[in-house]
C-alpha cells in the first residue's frame, strides 16, 4: 500500500481554520489525497472532519487556509461547479423525486440528454444493485436502501473526488458490515479518489489507503493503516486506533502481551474475557496495580480469576514521541 | 376501555370543531341567503346575466390572484431569512411583520394616500400593493416557520451535483416549500378576494370587489335578494379556490421530516450572508415601515408642530367612546385573548382530526370563513341567533367567536403539517417505556408541536386584535376595542380626532408587537403552559 | 392514538370560557335597562347619560351598529324581534324605506310641542326628528387667501375654469354625505342635474369612497392634511370642529362653508317595534327631545337640535354657519328615486 500519495496529488485542503461563534471547529487542518487515492478521515464526533468535508465541498467557507484542486486555489468557486461528489451522513434524499429523479439529478444539472440519463442511471442502479427501484418513493427504502441512492446519486456525474460524511452511520452492523465489503469492492472498480469520514476505526483501516486521525479540528495524523499500527503519533492516536495499553510514553500492543496459565504465583489475574470472532480479548491486572490488554488466538484460554504468567514481546512495543 | 376512550376523543375531535362551524358559520350564512333569495328584489338570474357583475367577478379574482402572486415575491426573500438564518432580533423580525396585518384598512389606506405619489395613488397598482403589505405577515410566518424545518443539506446535495443557486430554488426549494407557499397563498388570496375598504379607497369609484357590491346591494340598496346571488357567486369561487390550494398541497407535500431549528438555521458569518439578511430586511423594512411611520408622524401631529398631546389625550375619557381610549386597549386584549382560547382549542382539536383522520372536508370547510361575505355573516348572524335559546345577539363574547372563526384556519393550517409529520416511533418508544396514551400526548405530541401552537396563536391573538372579518359588522354594547376607537376618531373632523386616531394606531402596533412576542414566548414543556 | 387528554381538556376549557361569557347575560323579567340602536356616530356626554339614568330609574346601553345605511338594514331586517328598544340614527333619506319595512311604533312624544314643525317628517310619529345637520361643500380658507381667489358661491360655479381639479366628492353609492351631495345638486338644479355633474366631470372633480378619505387624504384644509384639493363635501358643523379640536384653538376657523350648497338632513329616533322595553322606550325619546339632550347635541355629535328654545354652545353660535335656506327633498321623493339617480350619477361620473 502506498505511504504517500499514490499518483500526483489532487486534492489538498492546507492549514483550513473554521471558527463558529469564536470557537474553532477547523483548526490549521491539513488533509493532501493522491490521484485514485481513498482516505479515510477518522475522529471523535466534534474533532471537526465534517466541517473539513463541507469546506472541501465548498459549502463552508474557511476563515483561513485554502482547498486547492489540480494545483487550483477554488477559493470564490461555488459549490456546485466543484465537481466534487458529496454522500451525506443521513442521504439528504431529495423526498420531493423518486429513486430515478435521485439519481439522474447531477446528470441533468450538467444538461445530460434524455437517453444519456436513462442509460447512465440504469448503470449506477446496477452498480449499487438498485436495478428495478427507479420509481419508488425514496421515503419507502430502508436506510441500506437509501444509502445506495445517495451514492449512485453522488457517483453519476462523475466528480472528481467524492466526499463521504459517516455514510454507514446511521445502518445496523450487519448491514453496514455487508456495505462496507460492497463499498470496498466499488471503489476498487471505479478507482475513485475519495475521502471517507467515520468515526469507526474498522472502517477507516478497511476502505483508507491511508487513515488521517483528526482531534481538535486538527489533523495530527496520516499515514497508512499499518504505518498508524506501527508508529502512532501519541499516546491518544495509539489509543484511537485501538491500541489499549498506552502509559507513560510507552504502547504496548495487544497482540505483543503473551498470556499462560500461571505454573506457580504467577504475575497477575484475569479480569476479564471477551471472545471477539477469531480471537479473544483478555483483560489482566499485574499484581503491581496496572492493567494490560491482551489477545488470544485459540480455542483454549484462561477464565477470569486465573492466576497468570504475562510475557511482553520487545517487538511489539512502541516508545511514543 | 382504551379503545372506547380514543373513539370519545375522535369524536370529540371532530364533532366540536364541526359543530362550531355548523352553528357560528354554516347556520347564520344558510339563515341569510335563505331570508335573500325568499324575499322581493332582482331575479337570481338578471344579476347573473348583468355584464356588470361579471366585470366586477372578473375583477375580484384578477386582484387577488395579482395581489397574491405579489405578495409572495415581496415575502419569500424574509421568509428565506427566517428560514435559514440564527440572528439576534429574529422573534421580533417575525413579530414586527404582523403589525400591517392588524391595522385598520381606512388607516392604512389614508397613510398610503399620503405616500404615493399623485397620480399613482388610485387604480389596480395602489391595491396590490395595499393588499401585499397587509398579508406578507401571512406568507412570511407560514412560509419562513416550515423553511425553519427544512433540511439544509437537501439543497447543499443539489450543490454538490452541479444545480446552480437558480436550480436550486427551482428543482429543490420551491418543490419543497410549496406546501407552505400553497397554504399561505391560499389565505392571501381569500383575504384579497374578500377585500372591500382598500379596493373602495385606493381604487376609485370604477373597482370594485363582489364584497363591496354586496355590501352595496345588502346595506344601501337593501336588495337582499341579490346580495343573497352575489355571496353565492362568492362561495361559489372561494371554494374552487380551495378545493385547488387543497388538491395542489396534496400533490405537492413531500415527506420529509421537519428538522429542529437548531440544525437548520445558521449564523450570518460571511458579507454575503450579511447582505443577504440586510437587503432583504431592510427592503421588506422599507416597504412596511414607510406607511407605518406615516402614521407615527401623523399621531405626533399637534397645533402646527409635534408633540404627545395626542397620547396625552389618550387617558381622558372622550364622549366619542364614552371611556377613556385606553380602556380600548384592555377590551382589546380581552376579546383578542377569549377568541384566541377559542380558536386554539377548537383550532388544535380540527388540527388533530385533520392530521390524523386526513379528513378533507374538515380541511376544506374550515376555511370558508376566510373567503365567505363578512356583510352577509354579518348580518347572518343578526337573524339566525334572534330568539331563545339562540338569542346572540349583542352578547359580549358573540364578537370574539366570530373572531375566532377567520383565526381557526390558521390555526389548523400551521398545525396539521406539524402534527402529520410527528415520528410514529417517538410515541410507540415513549409507550414501551410506560407512557399511557394520554401521556404520550402530553409528553411527545405536545412538546413537538409548540412551536406550531405558539405560532399559530400568535396569528389567532393578532387577527382578533385587528377585528376581521365577521366581527366588523358585528353591533356590540359600546365596550370599543383599539380599531373600532380608531373607526370613531376618524369619523370626526378636527386635529386632536385624527391625532388620537393614529396615536391609538401606534398604540394598536405596540399592543401587537409585544403580544405577539408574549404569546409566542409561551412553549409548551411537559404538559403545561409556562 | 387517542385524543382523550386534549379532547377532555379543550372540552373543560371551552365550557368554562362558555360559561363565564354566558353568566354575564340575565334573564328578561322587568327590564332594568333600555338599550340604544345607533350609529357608530352618536355620543352623548356622561352626566347627561347619567340624568336619564337617575330620572328614568333605567340603564341606558348603547348599542353601535354601523352607519346610517348599517342600521336601517339591521332593523329591517329584525324588524318585530328588534336588537333594542330606541333606533336612533336614520336619517330623511332612509326614512321613508324604514317606515315601509314597519321597523317602528307609533309614539308622539309631548316634548314635540317644542321642535320646529318643519322637521316632523312623519305626521303618524312613527319617528321622531332629534336633531338636523347640513352637508355642505368646505373650502380650505388659507388656500383661496394665498391665491386671493375668491372660494365659490353657488354650485353652478363649481363647473368654471377657475375651480378646475379642486374639488373632492364623494361617492353616494358608498357615502352618506355623498348622497346628500348628490341629493343636493338634484335639489337645487332639478333635470339639469345630470348636464351639471357631466360639466363638473369635464372640471376635474375627484370621487372618493367615502368621508374620510376625502377629508383627511384629498382636502388640503383638514388639520396636518397633505391634500391637494381645497374644496370637499363635509358638514356645516366641520369648521367649528377645525376650531375646537385643535390645540392651541385658532382665533378663527381654517374652513369655510359654501352656504348655497348646504342640504338639510334630520336624524330621528323611533321605538322599535316588537321593543323588550317600550315604556322605556317612549322615556328615552322623550329624553332625547329634553332640552338637556338637545343642548349636548352640537359638541357632542356636531349637528343641531331642533328644539326652538336649545342653547347653542359658544364654539357653535361663533364658528358654525346656519343655512337660512337650505336644500331638502321629500323623502318619499328620494326612496322612489334614489337608486336610479345613484345608478345614473355612477353611468355619467365614473365609467
Amino acid at each position: 500500500m502506498c505511504a504517500e500519495a499514490g499518483g500526483s496529488e489532487v486534492l489538498s485542503a492546507e492549514n483550513v481554520t473554521v471558527r463558529f461563534d469564536g470557537e474553532a471547529a477547523l483548526d490549521d487542518a491539513t488533509l493532501r489525497v493522491g490521484d485514485g487515492e481513498i482516505v479515510a478521515v477518522l475522529g471523535a464526533s466534534g474533532s471537526g472532519k465534517t466541517t473539513l468535508l463541507r469546506v472541501i465541498a465548498g459549502l463552508q467557507a474557511p476563515d483561513a487556509g485554502r482547498v486547492m484542486f489540480d494545483g487550483a486555489d477554488l477559493a470564490g468557486v461555488p459549490p456546485h461547479k466543484r465537481g466534487v461528489g458529496l454522500v451525506f451522513q443521513d442521504h439528504a434524499l431529495f423526498p420531493h423525486r423518486d429513486v430515478f429523479g435521485n439519481v439522474a439529478f447531477g446528470l441533468r444539472m450538467r444538461g445530460d440528454s434524455t437517453d444519456a440519463i436513462a442509460t447512465r442511471v440504469k448503470e449506477l442502479l446496477d452498480l449499487v444493485g438498485l436495478a428495478g427501484l427507479e420509481r419508488r418513493s425514496v421515503g419507502t427504502l430502508s436506510g441500506g436502501e437509501q444509502q445506495r441512492v445517495a451514492l449512485a446519486r453522488a457517483l453519476a456525474p462523475e466528480p472528481r473526488v467524492l466526499l463521504l460524511d459517516e455514510p454507514l452511520g446511521s445502518l445496523d452492523r450487519r448491514l453496514r458490515d455487508r456495505l462496507l465489503e460492497d463499498l470496498t469492492e466499488l471503489f476498487a472498480e471505479l478507482r475513485l479518489t475519495a475521502v471517507y469520514v467515520t468515526h469507526d476505526q474498522t472502517e477507516a483501516f478497511t476502505l483508507g489507503h491511508r487513515v488521517a486521525i483528526m482531534r481538535d479540528g486538527q489533523v495530527v495524523q496520516m499515514a497508512s493503516p499499518d504505518e498508524l499500527w506501527a508508529h502512532p503519533v501519541d499516546e491518544d492516536v495509539a489509543r484511537f486506533v485501538g491500541i489499549a495499553n498506552v502509559s507513560e510514553g510507552m504502547a504496548i500492543r495487544p497482540e505483543a502481551v503473551r498470556v499462560q496459565r500461571a505454573a506457580g504465583a504467577g504475575a497477575g489475574i484475569v479480569e476479564h474475557v471477551v471472545r471477539v470472532g477469531p480471537i479473544v480479548r483478555l483483560r489482566v491486572r499485574i499484581d503491581n496495580g496496572r492493567t494490560l490488554e491482551a489477545v488470544v488466538a485459540s480455542v483454549e484460554h484462561p477464565l477470569p480469576g486465573d492466576r497468570i504468567d504475562v510475557t511482553v514481546d520487545p517487538q511489539g512495543t512502541i516508545r511514543l514521541p | 376501555m382504551d379503545s372506547h376512550r380514543r373513539s370519545v376523543g375522535q369524536a370529540l375531535a371532530y364533532g366540536l370543531p364541526l359543530a362550531f362551524l355548523a352553528l357560528f358559520f354554516v347556520f347564520p350564512l344558510i339563515a341569510i341567503v335563505e331570508r335573500g333569495l325568499r324575499g322581493a328584489g332582482d331575479s337570481p338570474l338578471d344579476v347573473l346575466a348583468d355584464p356588470l357583475t361579471r366585470e366586477v367577478v372578473w375583477f375580484t379574482i384578477w386582484q387577488a390572484l395579482a395581489s397574491t402572486v405579489l405578495t409572495i415575491a415581496i415575502a419569500l426573500p424574509t421568509a428565506y431569512v427566517l428560514g435559514r438564518y440564527r440572528f439576534r432580533g429574529r422573534s421580533l423580525v417575525s413579530a414586527l411583520v404582523v403589525v400591517p396585518f392588524v391595522l385598520p384598512t381606512v388607516v392604512v389606506a389614508l397613510a398610503f394616500l399620503a405616500i404615493l405619489p399623485e397620480g399613482a395613488d388610485r387604480g389596480w397598482a395602489p391595491i396590490l400593493i395595499a393588499h401585499a403589505f397587509f398579508n406578507v405577515a401571512v406568507v412570511v410566518r407560514i412560509v419562513g416557520s416550515f423553511w425553519a424545518s427544512l433540511d439544509p443539506r437537501v439543497g447543499e446535495a443539489a450543490a454538490t451535483l452541479g444545480a446552480s443557486p437558480r436550480a436550486r430554488l427551482r428543482e429543490i426549494t420551491l418543490p419543497l416549500l410549496a406546501p407552505a407557499i400553497a397554504s399561505a397563498a391560499s389565505i392571501v388570496f381569500l383575504f384579497s378576494f374578500t377585500s372591500f375598504g382598500v379596493v373602495l379607497i385606493l381604487g376609485g369609484p370604477q373597482y370594485t370587489t363582489i364584497e363591496a357590491e354586496i355590501y352595496n346591494q345588502a346595506v344601501r340598496l337593501f336588495d337582499l335578494r341579490a346580495a343573497a346571488v352575489l355571496s353565492l357567486v362568492q362561495l361559489g369561487c372561494v371554494i374552487a379556490t380551495v378545493w385547488v390550494a387543497m388538491r395542489l398541497e396534496r400533490r405537492v407535500t413531500s415527506a420529509s421530516a421537519p428538522r429542529p431549528e437548531r440544525d437548520t438555521l445558521r449564523a450570518v458569518r460571511t458579507p454575503r450572508d450579511r447582505m443577504v439578511v440586510g437587503v432583504s430586511l431592510g427592503g421588506l423594512g422599507v416597504f412596511l415601515g414607510l406607511p407605518l411611520l406615516v402614521l407615527v408622524e401623523r399621531s405626533l401631529a399637534a397645533g402646527g408642530g409635534y408633540g404627545l398631546s395626542a397620547y396625552e389625550a389618550l387617558a381622558r375619557p372622550t364622549s366619542v367612546l364614552l371611556v377613556a381610549p385606553w380602556e380600548a386597549i384592555v377590551n382589546s386584549v380581552v376579546y383578542a385573548a377569549a377568541a384566541t382560547a377559542i380558536a386554539v382549542v377548537i383550532g388544535g382539536l380540527a388540527a388533530l382530526a385533520v392530521a390524523e383522520r386526513r379528513s378533507r372536508l374538515l380541511d376544506g370547510l374550515i376555511l370558508l370563513p376566510l373567503g365567505a361575505s363578512a356583510v352577509m355573516l354579518g348580518l347572518g348572524f343578526l337573524i339566525a341567533f334572534d330568539r331563545e335559546p339562540l338569542d346572540f345577539r349583542a352578547k359580549p363574547w358573540i364578537v370574539p367567536v366570530a373572531q375566532a372563526l377567520v383565526a381557526i384556519p390558521f390555526v389548523v393550517r400551521i398545525m396539521a403539517p406539524t402534527l402529520r409529520s410527528i415520528d410514529p416511533h417517538q410515541r410507540e418508544a415513549a409507550a414501551l417505556l410506560g407512557a399511557s396514551p394520554s401521556r404520550v400526548r402530553r409528553e411527545i405530541d405536545l412538546p413537538i408541536v409548540s412551536r406550531g401552537l405558539a405560532v399559530a396563536a400568535g396569528f389567532a391573538f393578532a387577527i382578533s386584535l385587528g377585528e376581521f372579518g365577521a366581527t366588523v359588522f358585528l353591533a356590540r354594547p359600546d365596550n370599543p376595542t383599539l380599531p373600532v376607537a380608531i373607526f370613531r376618531f376618524l369619523a370626526r373632523p378636527g386635529e386632536i380626532n385624527v391625532a388620537q386616531a393614529y396615536a391609538l394606531a401606534v398604540v394598536l402596533m405596540a399592543v401587537t408587537v409585544i403580544s405577539v412576542l408574549l404569546v409566542e414566548r409561551m412553549r409548551v414543556r411537559r404538559g403545561g403552559w409556562f | 392514538m387517542t385524543l382523550v387528554t386534549i379532547s377532555h381538556k379543550a372540552s373543560a376549557v371551552a365550557f368554562l370560557a362558555a360559561l363565564a361569557l354566558l353568566a354575564g347575560c340575565g334573564g328578561d323579567e322587568k327590564p332594568t335597562d333600555v338599550v340604544l340602536v345607533t350609529h357608530d356616530s352618536f355620543a352623548i356626554s356622561e352626566d347627561v347619560k347619567e340624568a336619564f339614568e337617575a330620572e328614568s330609574g333605567l340603564t341606558l346601553r348603547i348599542l353601535k351598529a354601523g352607519d346610517a345605511g348599517e342600521i336601517v338594514t339591521r332593523a329591517l331586517l329584525t324588524a318585530g324581534n328588534p336588537e333594542g328598544d330606541v333606533l336612533f340614527g336614520i336619517d330623511d333619506n332612509l326614512l321613508a324605506r324604514a317606515l315601509e319595512g314597519a321597523v317602528f311604533d307609533e309614539y308622539e312624544s309631548p316634548e314635540l310641542a317644542n321642535v320646529d314643525p318643519e322637521v316632523v317628517l312623519d305626521p303618524e310619529h312613527r319617528a321622531t326628528p332629534i336633531d338636523r345637520g347640513d352637508v355642505c361643500l368646505n373650502y380650505d380658507k388659507a388656500w383661496f387667501d394665498e391665491r386671493d381667489l375668491a372660494p365659490p358661491g353657488t354650485l353652478a360655479e363649481l363647473t368654471l375654469p377657475r375651480y378646475r381639479d379642486l374639488v373632492v366628492v364623494q361617492s353616494p353609492a358608498t357615502s352618506t354625505p355623498g348622497l346628500a351631495f348628490m341629493l343636493a345638486t338634484i335639489a337645487e338644479l332639478g333635470d339639469g342635474w345630470q348636464d351639471y355633474w357631466r360639466r363638473l366631470r369635464a372640471n376635474g372633480v375627484l370621487v372618493v369612497d367615502g368621508w374620510e378619505d376625502a377629508y383627511y387624504a384629498r382636502f388640503s384644509g383638514s388639520a396636518g392634511s397633505k391634500g391637494k384639493r381645497p374644496i370637499v363635501v363635509s358638514y356645516a358643523s366641520s369648521p367649528p370642529a377645525e376650531v375646537i379640536f385643535r390645540d392651541p384653538r385658532p382665533s378663527e376657523a381654517p374652513t369655510g362653508v359654501v352656504e348655497a350648497s348646504c342640504f338639510r338632513q334630520i336624524e330621528l329616533a323611533g321605538v322599535l317595534r316588537g321593543a323588550r322595553n317600550a315604556d322605556g322606550a317612549r322615556k328615552l325619546v322623550d329624553f332625547m327631545l329634553s332640552k338637556r339632550f338637545q343642548e349636548d347635541i352640537p359638541l357632542q355629535m356636531f349637528v343641531f337640535p331642533v328644539r326652538t328654545d336649545a342653547a347653542l354652545p359658544r364654539e357653535f353660535a361663533e364658528f358654525a354657519v346656519v343655512p337660512e335656506r337650505p336644500l331638502q327633498l321629500r323623502p318619499e321623493q328620494i326612496e322612489e328615486n334614489r337608486e336610479r339617480w345613484v345608478d345614473e350619477w355612477t353611468a355619467i361620473v365614473v365609467r
